[in-house]
C-alpha cells in the first residue's frame, strides 16, 4: 500500500509538472484529490490493514497529500498571477484623455466683486442695508443735500417717472433710510450695495445701469482720521497689505470734507504703468465726512454724532481687476464672458 | 477752465515753482488739474520777419518766392505757397535749423529749381489752434501785427514759452473759474503774496457823467440782484493787441475784436462775465432788466432767432429786448466796425433763470457756465471798471464818469466761528494753533481770535460754498494736507457684521444655481414695453398692474420698468445662441417693479425674484459622452434641490398650469404650503413654441420665482434623527392606468393608504407603448416599509402592500401589471 502511495505521489507530481491551465489543475486536483480521487481510492483499502500499519501508512498518505496540495497551491498561485496581470493589461486606459466634467455655471463678476467687497465690511463689524430702485426725490437728492436748483438734479441726468419719482441715481438714499431706521442709534456701520441708474448714453466706460457699493459709519467720535484708517484696512485687505491710499480734496454735496480716493495701482504696485496712466495710483472711491445737514436728515444731531461715507463703483472695481475693455460686457451675458469668471 | 502759467504770474510771484510743479500742489490742494500742455509743441528758431518783395516763382503756379528780413542782418530768398503772402507783412519765419512741431527740420533747399533758405510759417505749423482764429488767419501765414519787432522769437511773440494748467473744477470751487480764484489759491497753497489790479485807481475823472446817458431798471429784483453799468464814448473798434490774443487763445476763447476780446479778457481774469452794447442802438438809453413779453423774439449774436419765453430774462431797452440775460447779446445791439460809443455790462443775474433758459435755447458759453455757479457780488464793480480802464487804453474812448447801477452788490458777510479743539477732534489730527492761524492768513480769510484758539473767520463773498465750520474745517484739513491726516481705527463698541436672512438666501441660492450649471445673469432693469408685456401671470398685468414708463426714456428699447426677468433670460439666450453658444443655462436674481397705480404717487412695489433658463445639452457632448437635450426635469429638479436647500420641499406644490406664453403641456405652477392655504409663487414650465421661435430658439425651460414669499419660510435647522435600526422592506410595482394619470397623485394615494409604516415611495419608471392602447401608460413604483422598532413581518409588508393595490385600483382605475 506503501508503494501504491509513493507511486501515486511520484505520478501526480509527474503530471502536475506538465499543466499549463487552470482548469486542467482543478482537474487533477479532484482526480487526485477528490471524494472519489486516486487517493481515497488507496486510503480505503486501510481498513484492512492491522492496527500497527495504520498510523505508518496514515502518515505516508498525509505526507503524498501534502506534496500533492503543495505542488497544486503553487501552481494556483501562478495562474491566479497571471490572470491578474491579464485583467490590468485589458483595463488599461488612456489617461490623457480628458475627464468628465460636471456642468458647472458662476456667479456674475459683479456678483463676486460686490461679495467680496461686502466679505472685508461683514468683517469688519457693518451690516448690509438696502432700498429701493425706485426712489422719492427727498430721499434721492434733498435729505443728501442736493437742493432743487441743483445741477445733479436736472431731468436730463436722471430718469424721472414722475416729477417726485425717479430711478436712484446714487445708493446714498439707503444710507438715509438706514439712518431714519437707526432711530437715533449709535454706532451705525452699514454698507448699501445695489443698482443705480443715470442719464448717460452707453459707451465703453458708461452704463445707464450701474452698481454702487457704498458705506456709512456714524457714530459719537468718528473721525476723518477713523475713515482713512477704515479706506486703508478695506484696500489692503482688497489688494494686499503694501497697497496703500491717497486722499485728494474734492466735492460732494453729502459730504465735507470731501476726497477722492486713489491706491496704488494692483498691476504695476505703484512704479506706474499703462493702467493708471503712469502714476502708480488709481482712482476708485469718493469719500468724506458725512455733511450736517445730511445727518440731521438721517435723525442725528451734528452737534452730539459725525460720520463718515465712501462710496465706489463696483464696474469700476470689476473692470480694473481683471482688465476688462467695454462695460458693457457685464449687461450681454455672453457666456464667453460669463464663463471667464472662474476661479476663486 | 484753462489757466496760463505766465499769465497767472502776473499776480503771484511764482519763482522756482514750474508749472507741472504748481499743478500738483493744486490737484494734491483740491483743484484737480487734468494735465499741463505746454504751448509749445516743438517750435525752435522761428523768428518775426518781414517779407520785402514776393515775385512769382518761374516754374510754379501756386508758389511765390519772397526776400525776407528776419532780423539776421542778411535777407532771406523764402519761397511759399501761402496764398496771403505779400510784401509788406510780418510773419512767422522758420530759418534754416529751424523745428517745427512733428519733428519737421528746415533745411536748405531747392523748390522747382529755386532756392529756399527757410519757410514761413503758419498758426497750424507753429502748432496753435487755428480753429481759434479768424478765417483768414487759418487758410494761410499768420500774420503779425505791423509793430512786431524784426527777428523776434516767435515763442516771445505769441507767448508759446508757456504752460497751460487744464482745471477740472468740482461744483464748489467755481472761484477758480477766474484767474484771479486761481491765484489765490495758489497764494493759499504756497504762502507768497498777491499783486492783483486796482482798476477803479486807474480810471481818469470825465466831464460827462454815464447816469446822463442811460438808465437802468430791474424789473424782476429776484433774479438780477445787481446791475452796473458804464457808458464809454468814441472808441476805436480794431484787433485787440497781440499779447491778449495770445492769452485768450491760452485760455481757448476766440479773439474778435478790441471790445469784445477785453470783457473776455476781464471774464477769464475775475471770473464777471461782461457784456457791450452799441450804446447807439439801445433805444432811449434805457437798460431794463425784466422777464421776456408774450411773443417776443430775439436774434441772438449766433444769428439765430430764439422765441421769448416769459420765464426768460432779457435785457431791454425802452422799446425791446436787446440781449438775453447772462446767456447771449442781441444782433441788434452788437458791437459793429462803425460802433463809436459803448454801454458797458456787469450784472449779477440769477444762476437757476440763467441754467434754465440757456439748457432750454441749448446756448451754453463761457458766461452762462459763469452765471450758472453764481458770480462774486464783490466782483461786478470791479470787473466793470478793470475792462473800462482796458477799453480806454486799447480802444481809446473816454470812460464817462460813474457808473450806473440798480441792486446792490451788498450781502451779508459770511461768518463761522470754529475752534482748535473741533478741528482735531473732527480730523482726528493735531494741528497747533499757530498753524491754524496761518491757514486763514493764506487763504485771505479775516479771523479774529475770539478767545485762545477760538475763530470768527468771516468768509470772503468769492467762496460762496463755506457756509459752515465743516466747510472750514475742510479748507483746514487741504491746506494742511491729507496726507498728514493719520489712520486710526474707529473708537467705540464693537459691531458684528452679519447678513440678514434674505441677504444669506441670495448668496446661498446665487451658489446653488451656480452650482447646478448656471450662469448668473446681470441685465437691464429698464426694458421695451413689448418686453414688459410677456407672461400676463408673471408681470403683474393679471392683476392688473401696468409697466411704469419713465418721463423722458433715452430710446423705446429702455422705456418702461422691468415687469417680469423672464424676457431679460430669453434675450440673452437668443445673443448666445447667435454667437454659437448653444447649451445656455442661465439664471438672474432681481427686482421686478409694478404698481396698480394710473399714475404712480407712491413708490412701486420691488419684488425680488429668481428667474432660470435651460435650453440645448444638458452637457457638451464629449468622446465618452453623448448629448443630451435638457427637459423640464432638469428645470425642474434644480427648483427640487433649491426648496430642499431652504427646508421647504415638503411644502411645495407643483401642479399643471396653462399660463400665457408657456407650452400648456409642460408647465407647473409652484405653490407654497402656508398656515392660511397654499399660495402661488411662480412657473416651471416650457415656452411655448411660438415664443421660442420668436427668440429662435429650440426647446427652452424656463422658471420665475417670488423669492419675497420664500424668505419668512426657509428652515434652515437642521435636526438629527436616529439611523434605522430595523431592516426595511422593499416592495415595487407597476400600474397600468389612464394617461392622464400623475405620477404624483399616484405617489400621494400609496402614502395616504399605507400611513406610519411608509418610510418612501417614487416612482421610477414611466412607459407607454402600443401594446398599453394609446390612453394608457405603465408606472412603475418603488415603496420602501420600515418600523422603528421593530422587523417588519412579511405579512405587516403583504397586507399594506394590498391596501395600496387597492387604493390605486378604486382611485385611478389602475390595474396590476404582471
Amino acid at each position: 500500500m506503501k508503494e501504491r502511495l509513493e507511486g501515486l505521489r511520484v505520478e501526480a507530481l509527474e503530471r502536475l509538472k506538465e499543466v499549463s491551465d487552470p482548469n486542467a489543475l482543478s482537474e487533477l486536483k479532484v482526480h487526485y484529490l477528490g471524494k472519489k480521487g486516486q487517493l481515497t481510492e488507496i486510503l480505503r483499502g486501510m481498513g484492512a490493514l492491522s492496527a500497527e500499519e495504520r498510523p505508518v501508512i496514515g502518515q505516508v498518505a498525509n505526507d503524498v497529500r501534502g506534496a500533492i496540495e503543495a505542488v497544486i497551491a503553487e501552481k494556483q498561485e501562478a495562474f491566479d498571477r497571471e490572470e491578474t496581470a491579464r485583467r490590468l493589461r485589458s483595463e488599461t486606459i488612456d489617461v490623457t484623455l480628458p475627464g468628465k466634467k460636471r456642468a458647472e455655471g458662476l456667479i456674475h463678476p459683479l456678483t463676486k466683486v460686490t461679495q467680496e467687497i461686502e466679505d472685508v465690511f461683514l468683517g469688519m463689524g457693518y451690516e448690509i442695508a438696502e432700498g429701493p430702485e425706485v426712489e422719492t426725490d427727498f430721499f434721492n437728492f434733498e435729505a443728501l443735500n442736493l437742493p432743487k436748483n441743483h445741477p445733479a438734479r436736472d431731468m436730463q441726468d436722471s430718469f424721472y417717472l414722475t416729477d417726485e419719482i425717479l430711478l436712484r441715481t446714487h445708493t446714498s438714499p439707503v444710507q438715509i433710510r438706514a439712518m431714519r431706521a437707526a432711530n437715533g442709534r449709535t454706532p451705525l456701520k452699514i454698507i448699501c450695495p445695489g443698482k443705480v441708474y443715470r442719464r448717460d448714453d452707453d459707451d465703453a466706460t458708461h452704463s445707464f445701469m450701474f452698481h454702487q457699493i457704498e458705506g456709512l459709519v456714524v457714530g459719537p467720535n468718528i473721525r476723518m482720521s477713523d475713515l482713512k484708517g477704515t479706506l486703508l484696512q478695506f484696500v489692503q485687505a482688497m489688494y494686499g497689505k503694501n497697497t496703500q491710499i491717497r486722499l485728494r480734496p474734492s466735492f460732494f454735496p453729502f459730504t465735507e470734507p470731501s476726497a477722492e480716493v486713489d491706491v496704488t495701482c494692483a498691476q504695476c504696485g505703484g512704479s506706474g504703468c499703462r493702467m493708471c496712466k503712469h502714476t502708480g495710483w488709481i482712482e476708485i472711491l469718493g469719500c468724506g465726512m458725512v455733511h450736517p445737514k445730511v445727518l440731521e436728515y438721517g435723525g442725528y444731531d451734528p452737534k452730539e454724532v459725525t460720520g463718515f461715507a465712501f462710496g465706489m463703483g463696483v464696474e469700476r472695481i470689476a473692470l480694473l481687476k481683471y482688465d476688462i475693455d467695454d462695460i458693457r460686457h457685464f449687461y450681454n451675458n455672453d457666456l464667453r464672458f460669463l464663463g471667464q469668471f472662474a476661479r476663486m | 477752465m484753462n489757466v496760463s502759467y505766465q499769465w497767472l504770474r502776473d499776480y503771484i510771484d511764482l519763482t522756482g515753482i514750474e508749472a507741472a510743479e504748481l499743478a500738483e500742489m493744486m490737484t494734491r490742494g483740491g483743484i484737480e488739474i487734468d494735465s499741463v500742455p505746454s504751448r509749445n509743441l516743438g517750435v525752435t528758431q522761428v523768428v518775426a520777419g518781414l517779407v520785402k518783395t514776393k515775385e512769382k516763382h518761374p516754374d510754379a503756379d501756386k508758389l511765390s518766392v519772397c526776400t525776407v528780413d528776419a532780423g539776421t542782418g542778411e535777407d532771406l530768398q523764402i519761397v511759399c505757397g501761402a496764398p496771403n503772402v505779400a510784401a509788406g507783412l510780418k510773419v512767422p519765419v522758420a530759418v534754416v535749423g529751424a523745428e517745427l512741431p512733428g519733428g519737421l527740420k528746415i533745411k536748405r533747399a531747392k523748390l522747382r529749381g529755386v532756392e529756399s533758405q527757410g519757410m514761413l510759417c503758419s498758426a497750424k505749423e507753429l502748432g496753435i489752434n487755428d480753429k481759434l482764429l479768424p478765417k483768414e488767419q487759418q487758410e494761410g501765414l499768420y500774420i503779425l501785427p505791423a509793430d512786431t519787432q524784426l527777428g523776434a522769437s516767435i515763442l516771445d511773440v505769441l507767448a508759446l514759452d508757456d504752460s497751460i494748467l487744464e482745471l477740472d473744477l468740482t461744483p464748489n470751487r467755481s472761484d477758480c473759474l477766474s484767474m484771479l480764484g486761481v491765484a489765490y489759491e495758489a497764494s493759499a497753497l504756497t504762502g507768497r503774496p498777491l499783486t492783483l489790479p486796482e482798476p477803479a485807481k486807474e480810471l481818469v475823472p470825465a466831464d460827462e457823467r454815464a447816469a446822463d446817458k442811460i438808465k437802468v431798471t430791474i424789473g424782476n429784483p429776484e433774479l438780477c440782484a445787481h446791475y452796473s453799468a458804464r457808458y464809454i464814448r468814441g472808441v476805436k473798434i480794431g484787433p485787440s493787441p497781440l499779447w491778449m490774443q495770445n492769452r485768450l487763445i491760452a485760455a481757448g476763447v476766440r479773439p474778435i475784436s478790441n471790445i469784445v476780446d477785453i470783457t473776455n479778457y476781464v471774464m477769464l481774469e475775475y471770473g464777471q462775465p461782461l457784456h457791450a452794447f452799441d450804446a447807439a442802438k439801445v433805444a432811449g438809453g434805457a437798460i431794463d432788466v425784466r422777464l421776456a413779453r408774450e411773443g417776443e423774439v430775439l436774434v441772438t449774436l449766433d444769428g439765430k432767432e430764439r422765441a421769448l419765453e416769459p420765464h426768460m430774462l432779457v435785457i431791454a431797452d425802452a422799446e425791446k429786448p436787446i440781449a438775453l440775460a447772462g446767456v447771449m447779446g442781441g444782433l441788434n445791439s452788437e458791437v459793429t466796425d462803425d460802433t463809436v460809443d459803448i454801454v458797458l455790462e456787469s450784472a449779477r443775474f440769477d444762476g437757476g433763470s440763467v441754467r434754465r433758459t440757456s439748457r432750454q435755447l441749448g446756448l451754453r458759453s463761457e458766461a452762462s457756465a459763469r452765471f450758472e455757479k453764481e458770480v462774486d457780488p464783490a466782483r461786478v464793480l470791479e470787473a466793470l471798471d478793470r475792462a473800462a480802464v482796458l477799453i480806454a487804453k486799447y480802444a481809446g474812448g473816454t470812460v464817462l464818469d460813474g457808473a450806473v447801477e440798480a441792486g446792490s452788490a451788498s450781502l451779508e458777510p459770511v461768518v463761522v466761528t470754529i475752534g482748535l479743539e473741533r478741528i482735531n477732534r473732527f480730523l482726528g489730527t493735531q494741528i497747533p494753533s499757530l498753524e491754524v492761524k496761518t491757514i486763514w492768513s493764506r487763504l485771505g480769510f479775516p479771523a479774529v481770535e475770539t478767545a485762545e484758539a477760538q475763530w470768527q473767520v468771516t468768509v470772503p463773498s468769492r467762496r460762496n460754498g463755506i457756509s459752515r465750520d465743516v466747510d472750514l474745517i475742510e479748507e483746514v484739513a487741504r491746506l494742511h494736507g491729507y496726507d498728514e491726516i493719520p489712520t486710526t481705527p474707529i473708537e467705540g463698541p464693537t459691531t458684528t457684521g452679519a447678513l440678514t436672512k434674505p441677504q444669506a438666501v441670495r448668496r446661498e441660492l446665487r451658489k446653488l444655481l451656480a452650482g447646478a450649471g448656471l450662469y448668473e445673469a446681470i441685465s437691464y432693469n429698464v426694458v421695451s414695453p413689448a418686453r414688459a408685456a410677456l407672461f400676463p401671470q408673471l408681470n403683474g398685468s393679471a392683476e392688473g398692474a401696468k409697466p411704469i414708463p419713465l418721463a423722458m426714456p433715452m430710446s423705446e428699447e429702455r422705456s418702461v420698468l422691468r415687469t417680469v426677468l423672464l424676457p431679460s433670460l430669453l434675450e440673452a439666450a437668443a445673443y448666445n445662441q447667435a454667437r454659437k453658444s448653444n447649451d445656455v443655462a442661465l439664471f438672474e436674481i432681481a427686482s421686478v417693479i409694478h404698481t396698480a397705480e394710473e399714475t404712480l404717487t407712491k413708490l412701486p412695489t420691488e419684488k425680488t425674484r429668481v428667474a432660470l433658463l435651460l435650453t440645448g445639452n444638458r452637457a457638451a457632448e464629449a468622446w465618452n459622452r453623448k448629448a443630451e437635450k435638457v427637459d423640464f426635469y432638469d428645470a425642474k429638479g434644480i427648483l427640487d434641490s433649491v426648496f430642499e436647500r431652504f427646508g421647504l420641499a415638503d411644502r411645495i406644490g407643483y401642479s399643471a398650469a396653462q399660463p400665457e406664453h408657456f407650452h400648456p403641456g409642460r408647465t407647473a405652477e409652484l405653490t407654497l404650503e402656508l398656515a392660511g392655504g397654499a399660495v402661488s409663487i411662480g412657473y416651471v414650465g416650457q415656452l411655448h413654441p411660438d415664443l421660442q421661435r420668436e427668440f429662435d430658439l429650440g426647446d427652452t425651460f424656463v422658471a420665475e420665482l417670488e423669492l419675497a414669499a420664500l424668505y419668512p419660510e426657509i428652515d434652515t435647522a437642521i435636526k438629527y434623527r436616529t439611523l434605522p435600526r430595523y431592516p426595511s422592506v422593499e416592495r415595487d410595482l407597476a400600474v397600468v392606468v389612464g394617461i392622464e394619470t400623475q405620477g404624483g397623485a399616484l405617489v400621494a394615494a400609496i402614502k395616504e393608504a399605507v400611513g406610519e409604516l411608509l418610510e418612501s415611495a417614487g416612482v421610477f419608471d414611466v412607459y407607454t407603448g402600443e401594446r398599453l392602447g394609446a390612453d394608457k401608460k405603465s408606472v412603475a413604483l418603488s415603496t420602501v416599509y420600515r418600523h422603528p422598532e421593530r422587523t417588519l413581518t412579511d405579512e405587516e409588508v403583504t397586507e399594506a402592500h394590498n391596501r395600496v393595490l387597492t387604493k390605486l385600483e378604486q382611485t385611478f382605475g389602475a390595474e396590476l401589471r404582471k
